[in-house]
């Protein structure tokens, strides 16, 4: 059983200006704190979600069976992010569907459900809305923002946005933009949504349904990509889900790996909303900030000043080394203080949320040497 | 870290150099460079457990295999390059020089010198020698070549680098008579020639 942890929530009401052109004049934040904060305000650490996680890092909820947070295995009490020494910021992002302003929630303007109509946000307009949290909570500058994937992107945005507001910043299993084939998934699962019957152009909370089919669609081509190969060879193979014999049926689930799929898109498409899956890979999509540079990633993270840790991992196709090491060259071409570790991984893009101690003893050292820094 | 080859490559880097150390290890040197000789730069390691040993001693450290190049770095982007006992690890020794001197002004490469006295009489005995320097039997060695101090000489003569320091080392120092039958370790200090 991990540490019992509860969620609390912000509302603001200084309107968000946003990257798109939108404004959001009020909205609310949820978020988790672990750990205490320190005389100075010193020892903050901002841990940001990616595509379907939430504020709900670490810890579990007071008699709800299953309910560690999605980073559980990272951060807590003499974990690699050690609780005992750090004041732990989890917060949901603008657009998500956990808590903070999303599309499920009424428009104040229209007095009628977002839906469609929620304004895009990007990553940049993320962490916008993160420091005015901190700004609440009255931490001027983080000691580390850290994040996988999405999250690792809105890290590295967090040291060029503000980057006298933090000092550390761990980037795990990111990209300084999305390639082609990366964009191309996430519109081929955009389109599962939005061809939906049930998704009824975005609102269609009015009409009472939800659209499950283009949610799970979504889900098992996203899942699909965050395996790799290899893991997914040693998992299922070509067992069958039933007998040893072929059922000779298109429509049967045949293949233990059809199975496995299914039952992640029908358990995804029970909790997570559509709009916000439309929200979030979008801002995935645009999240570039050497275009400003004419693509010179070098340029664009001149601004960065914190000391950065990039970790990868080898089987990770959708969030390839190669895109760290873009990172790692751009920075050291900087002369800005990095490491770069390539955990040689078997389970692709997921391996940044699971267990391998040669991952999680590094980020602990390095935390470590923050909390070392921090003391001196 | 061996401290008579700790301090002869100390000697070479100037001051406040940005330096690269290709094979790390441990990170060892970098940490006594950073603390002692107001040096910053990273160490490039492969392996696991040497790039958590430079996270803990606060090295800054990219994994990177040295096999797949320095196309990270760019050209004359550090003061020094140190290639301290890596050679004789790498496939494309040959290449990773030209590199070395590449990105950086100055580099300084060391390595067991296969033509050290004591080398030369066991392989006349009729063996491969284990000695300090190359503690390994010959079938469980991580070395994948030897070479000699004067090998290395026709080696940069060949790509054209400038040889700006060269000697040998002992336990109890720097050898410049006859490094090459004298020296256990190689110590090279260079450039690229049209620097």
């Amino acid at each position: 059983m991990s540490f019992i942890v509860s969620p609390q929530s912000l509302s603001f009401d200084q309107p968000l200006q946003l990257q798109g052109g939108g404004v959001l004049r009020q909205y609310k934040l949820s978020y988790e704190t672990y750990g205490e904060l320190n005389a100075d305000r010193s020892n903050a650490v901002l841990i940001c979600h990616a595509l379907n996680a939430s504020h709900h890092v670490a810890g579990s909820y007071l008699a709800e069976d299953k309910s560690q947070g999605w980073w559980d295995n990272m951060v807590g009490p003499g974990k690699a992010v050690d609780t005992n020494r750090f004041f732990v910021i989890g917060v949901n992002n603008l657009g998500s569907c956990f808590g903070s302003t999303g599309p499920m929630h009424i428009n104040p303007e229209t007095g009628r459900i977002y839906g469609a109509d929620f304004p895009v946000v990007t990553v940049e307009d993320w962490v916008n809305a993160q420091a005015r949290l901190l700004d609440s909570l009255g931490i001027d500058q983080l000691a580390a923002v850290m994040g996988g994937s999405l999250g690792g992107m809105q890290a590295l945005s967090w040291s060029l946005q503000f980057p006298h507001r933090l000092r550390h910043a761990v980037v795990i299993a990111s990209s300084p933009n999305l390639n082609a084939e990366n964009i191309a998934f996430n519109e081929v699962a955009r389109r599962a949504i939005a061809t939906d019957p049930d998704f009824h152009g975005g609102h269609f909370y009015a009409q009472g349904v939800i659209p499950k089919r283009g949610l799970r669609i979504a889900r098992m081509l996203g899942h699909i990509t965050y395996l790799s190969d290899d893991v997914m060879n040693s998992k299922f193979g070509r067992l069958l889900q039933e007998g040893e014999i072929f059922k000779y049926s298109t429509q049967e689930v045949e293949f233990q790996i059809e199975s496995y799929l299914r039952y992640q898109g029908d358990k995804f498409s029970e909790y997570f909303d559509a709009n916000t899956y439309l929200l979030i890979t979008r801002a995935l999509d645009y999240f570039d900030p050497a275009a400003a540079y004419q693509g010179n990633l070098q340029q664009a993270l001149a601004k960065a000043t914190a000391k950065f840790l990039l970790v990868s991992f080898t089987t990770d196709w959708r969030f390839a080394p190669a895109r760290s090491r873009e990172m790692v060259k751009a920075l050291v071409a900087n002369q800005r203080q990095v490491s770069y570790a390539e955990i040689d991984a078997p389970h692709g893009h997921d391996a940044f949320l699971l267990d391998d101690p040669r991952y999680l003893s590094l980020v602990g050292a390095y935390f470590e040497r923050i909390s070392l820094e921090e003391a001196a | 870290m061996n401290p008579v080859l700790r301090d002869a490559v100390v000697q070479m880097v100037p001051y406040g150099s940005r330096v690269l150390d290709l094979g790390c290890g441990d990170g060892a040197m970098l940490a006594y460079l950073q603390q002692q000789h107001g040096c910053s730069g990273y160490g490039v390691e492969i392996d696991d457990a040497n790039v958590l040993a430079c996270v803990k001693r606060g090295v800054e450290v990219v994994q990177l295999n040295l096999d797949q190049g320095l196309s990270m770095f760019d050209d004359q982007s550090f003061d020094v390059v140190l290639q301290i006992d890596t050679l004789q690890h790498l496939r494309n020794a040959q290449t990773m020089l030209v590199e070395t001197v590449r990105v950086g002004r100055m580099g300084i490469v060391t390595f067991p010198n296969f033509a050290h006295w004591p080398n030369r009489l066991s392989v006349l005995l009729g063996r491969m020698p284990v000695t300090k320097k190359l503690p390994f039997e010959w079938y469980d060695t991580p070395n994948i070549r030897v070479g000699t101090f004067a090998d290395f000489f026709s080696l940069a003569k060949k790509n054209q680098l400038h040889i700006q320091d060269a000697f040998g080392l002992q336990d109890d120092g720097v050898v410049r008579r006859w490094p090459n039958v004298r020296a256990a370790t190689a110590v090279f200090q260079l450039s690229a020639l049209n620097n």
